[in-house]
């Protein structure tokens, strides 16, 4: 096994991307982070463990706009984090400039689990250590999106998810308890379904 | 033939820029808005080759949004003036925009500005400019007619005579023109004064 893990470009016998895989052991380290979908609304939540008592809790930026319509939210390596959230936010702007709209969701899903892909098959870089909640509306349209992107570079469009610490045990209960709903309903799910793995008090 | 102008007053910058897109002998539209919204409170308003013009601004609107999303706060009207100055400096010695703007701004701790950048990269902060053959009259009138601090309807009033000035005695002066302002509450299109409207499209 050892022997697979240290290029990322090397597939194991079996199949597996080692390097992968362990990006996504870096992702179940990281904070939660939640998404749901509403009728009208669509709802990004970040569990915030309890901060050095130095630290300036508010320069910690968990959840972030890439453009006016579009935010995001990720679990995993912060430092790898910023470089991508860069590079989508250019993204953003050039594709304004270039075709005088703003990005789709899915666009932006699109460029940044790409991005993610090509440090999968690249030649001495590792994979970006994060998965990324992504929401927002469609330009002109008054329909909500969420996706999800992982270290692979996968994506797809969910009615709610979870990703980072207990994503799994979040997820259960979002499948146990989603229903379609609107404004603070919505809001409502998103936390209580932080609190199954938080503690109250410290957000 | 294009006519660029605007000034400071009391709490609000206006500018004012003429609107028909000219090639040649032949205007190809004349309701071309050529002062764009840089971004909340600010405003550019550029004249010069047409295809630099647009090119040049957009690409500065976009920069300075990425600037505001990188960093969680809007750039000020003298830092995007310097920014705007930058990109026509550096690329002045190797293909440079020929693009002449007046970039008018509010910042809450410094109140109304307005930058003179031209097209060699010339930048100065200024209390009143203009570009273009215009700008022999504009000038002039608001040399006459300016003074610090004036309200909005007293400069909406020195505009108005900037325009006459430059309908009366420019050969070929252009017949409409825009009017936008920008002030705490934001950038925004003030009025606009046409003497020639678009000929309505006759029905089959």
């Amino acid at each position: 096994m050892a022997r697979y893990d240290r290029a990322i470009t090397v597939f194991s016998p079996d199949g597996h991307l080692f390097q992968v895989e362990y990006a996504l052991e870096a992702v179940r380290k990281g904070n939660a982070a939640v998404g749901v979908r509403g009728t009208d609304i669509v709802v990004l939540g970040v569990e915030k463990k309890s901060t050095a008592k130095l630290q300036d809790s508010r320069s910690v930026k968990k959840i972030v706009n890439l453009d006016n319509h579009i935010a995001l939210a990720c679990a995993g390596l912060k430092a790898d984090a910023r470089v991508l959230i860069n590079r989508a936010r250019i993204e953003c702007q050039s594709h304004r400039l270039t075709v005088e709209d703003p990005v789709t969701v899915e666009y932006i899903t699109r460029y940044i689990a790409g991005l993610q892909q090509k440090y999968t098959q690249s030649g001495g870089v590792r994979p970006f250590g994060l998965s990324t909640l992504i929401v927002g509306f469609d330009p002109y349209s008054s329909v909500p999106s969420l996706y999800q992107t992982d270290p692979s570079g996968t994506f797809s469009a969910w009615k709610a998810n979870a990703t980072g610490r207990n994503s799994n045990s979040i997820r259960e209960f979002l499948e146990k308890n989603y229903k379609e709903t609107s404004g603070q309903e919505t809001i409502k799910l998103a936390i209580r379904a932080l609190l199954e793995v938080s503690f109250i008090g410290y957000f | 033939m294009e006519c660029v102008f605007g000034f400071v007053g009391n709490g609000f910058a206006v500018v004012a820029a003429d609107t028909s897109a000219v090639h040649s002998i032949l205007v190809h539209k004349s309701n071309e808005d050529k002062i764009m919204v840089l971004d909340s409170h600010k405003l550019i308003a550029a004249s010069g080759e047409s295809g630099d013009r647009v090119q040049f601004t957009e690409y500065i609107q976009k920069n300075v949004a990425l600037y505001q999303f990188r960093n969680g706060i809007p750039l000020t009207t003298a830092a995007a003036a310097n920014f705007t100055r930058g990109e026509l400096a550096t690329a002045l010695r190797k293909n440079p925009y020929f693009v002449n703007i007046l970039l008018a701004g509010y910042d809450k701790e410094t109140g109304p500005s307005l930058y003179y950048i031209d097209y060699i990269a010339t930048l100065h902060k200024v209390d009143k400019g203009a570009f273009g053959y215009g700008s022999y009259f504009s000038l002039s009138m608001m040399d006459r007619h300016y003074h610090s601090g004036m309200t909005v309807e007293e400069a909406i009033d020195l505009v108005d005579k900037c325009i006459m000035e430059i309908r009366s005695r420019l050969v070929v002066a252009p017949p409409n023109f825009v009017i936008k302002i920008v002030d705490k509450d934001g950038a925004r299109e003030y009025a606009w004064r046409e003497s020639v409207k678009d000929a309505a499209v006759a029905s089959a």
